[in-house]
């Protein structure tokens, strides 16, 4: 955990502004997922996780995946913020030559493993969390995951896994935003009972507002919930959260905005009327 | 070069296992084939340093490469089929993007599993794994290299696909014979000047049968043991194609995509010369032994003499027409 001496909700809006000015200027990007999940990569990056972003290799450290990939805006300031690099080099997104692909890969410091190809990060987490296991470490694995990717089957074959070797330092979290680029999950293919269905492969489930920082503190501080099981958080949020015509709308799954959706969007994040005109 | 010898499998398990007594950092991932790849003596020597993920190979793959990022060196095993087609986007991301310390070990390569069909045969695996960037390819021929191989393996950072046969093999290079083999080099098994083989894998055998039958006939056929695939040893081709100028390639694998895709694509840009490649045709097999679909295809000694032959007719044909 690093210490913050903002308050963690402004450290979200400060996130998501500049994310959103990220996209703006790439002139285009996962704009609607990145925005979904900003409170529980600020939690996790900022409250939970312990991790020395001088010394990203240190066997010791919790790890991070991200395995819905295509939310690389929001995650990419989170690294910058927290001090994997600095925060100028995310002007180069989404430049010729950039580090900072449209997708995580092993060339951005903190990031172990690419993703992009959706159902990969829960099986890697997997591998991580048993080393850790077998050798006694302390370090927890998170994986972020989304919930239009739990289609994917090699998902399942990691469910299993994790609950099989009674992973308990494996924290998977599903940011539930209920949208993926063709329209409403649940429409696409059903994921209903969720809950149940994780429970039922032996996780320890918890639910929570996904935009409720001090929910999201508590519960991972809570890590493990039941010794023995791996845990999995569905995170219940909203895609595109934070800007008014982006909110629950399929589209903005990957856009690109308008001078005028750019200001109105800033405007909407900063609180202040006149901002969002740069 | 005539008395038959343990198979390829087992010669890597045998080496694994002599690997892990002195690197705990060595990790075994296998799908429900322990038995196929014959890892059930590291499963009983090392539970500890075994995965079992049952009949799941993308998860295979891609708790290798988490235990690889944890600080391990994995080698996920099973049957080169499925692991050539079934998980490649997790070779491809979790493993050759990622850099991932995993060595991928695909057995029962190419048609050993013989008459079970299609669905078991892996004759595009070099197709596939050779064109994902950072993946090292190794096709030993027989029980010594495949050990040299592993313990090659055991003992280097970075990901690799090795791919073996199932059955017993004769062998190319005797027991004890010391000799080492290093990643992008090519030895040459056999000198001559008329014309040179590329081959790899268990083909080598006969391929360096053919040489030695065609000898007694005043030809002169060069063997290279393209074992390292990728990275190929590509001047030791170039070099054969300039001093003889006919190259055969011969491997057990479809004609497309294999080993003489590579040395085509390297002749073709270096030292352009006739080229025939000798594989499997891109066609589902009869039903058959791998030894019959051997026969069948032409790849007994005596068959790759009588296409070296033929192929020697061809190149003088075309050097009378020029």
């Amino acid at each position: 955990m690093l210490f913050q001496s903002q308050p963690p909700t402004e450290t979200a809006r400060e996130i998501r502004r500049r994310l959103v000015q990220m996209i703006y200027e790439a002139k285009g990007g996962h704009v609607g997922g990145s925005l979904s999940s900003v409170e529980i990569l600020v939690s996790l990056f900022f409250h939970a996780m312990r991790y020395d972003p001088h010394e990203p290799d240190n066997p010791g450290r919790d790890r991070f995946i991200l395995s819905k990939g295509h939310s690389v805006e929001g995650y990419y300031c989170v690294l910058a913020k927290a001090g994997f690099f600095p925060e100028k080099e995310l002007a180069s997104y989404g430049r010729f030559g950039s580090f900072l692909y449209g997708h995580p890969t092993c060339k951005v410091p903190g990031v172990d493993v690419p993703s992009g190809s959706l159902g990969h990060g829960l099986g890697v987490a997997c591998g991580m969390a048993l080393a850790g296991k077998r050798d006694g470490a302390s370090f927890r694995v998170f994986v972020l995951i989304g919930d239009g990717e739990l289609a994917e089957g090699s998902i399942w074959e990691a469910v299993m896994a994790a609950a099989h070797f009674g992973l308990d330092h494996l924290v998977a979290v599903v940011d539930c935003n209920s949208l993926q680029i063709s329209g409403r999950t649940h429409e696409i293919m059903s994921m209903q009972n969720l809950a149940q269905r994780w429970q039922s492969f032996g996780w320890e489930v918890r639910e929570v507002d996904g935009h409720d920082l001090d929910a999201l503190n508590r519960v991972f501080d809570e890590v493990p919930w039941q010794v023995g099981r791996p845990q999995v958080l569905l995170a219940h949020t909203i895609k595109g959260r934070g800007v008014s015509f982006m909110e629950n709308v399929a589209s903005w799954h990957h856009g690109e905005m308008s001078p005028e959706q750019y200001e109105t969007a800033m405007r909407e994040l900063s609180g202040s009327p006149e901002a969002g005109s740069r | 070069m005539s008395s038959t010898k343990p198979s390829c499998r087992h010669a890597f398990s045998a080496a694994l296992l002599r690997a892990m007594e002195k690197d705990d950092r060595i990790y075994v991932v296998t799908s429900d084939s322990r038995g196929s790849v014959t890892v059930q003596n590291v499963a009983t020597r090392f539970p500890s340093l075994f995965v079992e993920v049952g009949i799941a190979e993308q998860n295979a793959v891609s708790i290798g490469a988490g235990l690889a990022k944890a600080g391990k060196r994995v080698f996920v095993c099973g049957p080169a089929s499925f692991y050539s087609s079934r998980c490649v986007d997790q070779v491809k991301v979790d493993v050759a993007y990622a850099h991932s310390d995993v060595k991928i070990i695909g057995v029962s390569g190419g048609v050993s599993y013989g008459a079970l069909g299609g669905t078991h045969h892996s004759l595009n695996d070099i197709a596939v794994m050779r064109t994902l960037p950072g993946l090292q390819l190794f096709l030993p021929c027989d029980a010594y290299q495949t050990d040299a191989l592993t313990t090659m393996l055991a003992a280097s950072e970075g990901p690799a696909y090795l791919r073996v046969g199932r059955g017993p093999v004769p062998e190319v290079y005797p027991a004890g014979c010391g000799t080492s083999f290093h990643s992008g080099t090519a030895p040459i098994l056999h000198e001559g000047t008329d014309c040179a083989i590329a081959a790899a894998g268990e083909m080598l055998y006969h391929a360096l049968g053919a040489a030695r039958l065609l000898e007694a006939e005043g030809i002169g056929v060069r063997i290279l043991d393209c074992w390292s695939i990728k990275p190929l040893d590509v001047e030791t081709v170039v070099q054969a194609a300039r001093e003889t100028g006919l190259v055969l390639s011969v491997e057990e694998h479809s004609v497309h995509g294999g080993l003489g895709a590579a040395v085509a694509e390297t002749l073709v840009q270096r030292h352009p010369v006739p080229m025939r490649i000798l594989g499997f045709p891109d066609e589902w097999l009869p039903a058959g032994s791998s030894t019959e679909l051997f026969r069948h295809f032409g790849f007994t000694t005596e068959q790759l003499a009588g296409s070296v032959r033929d192929a020697l007719r061809m190149k003088d044909r075309a050097r009378r027409s020029s």
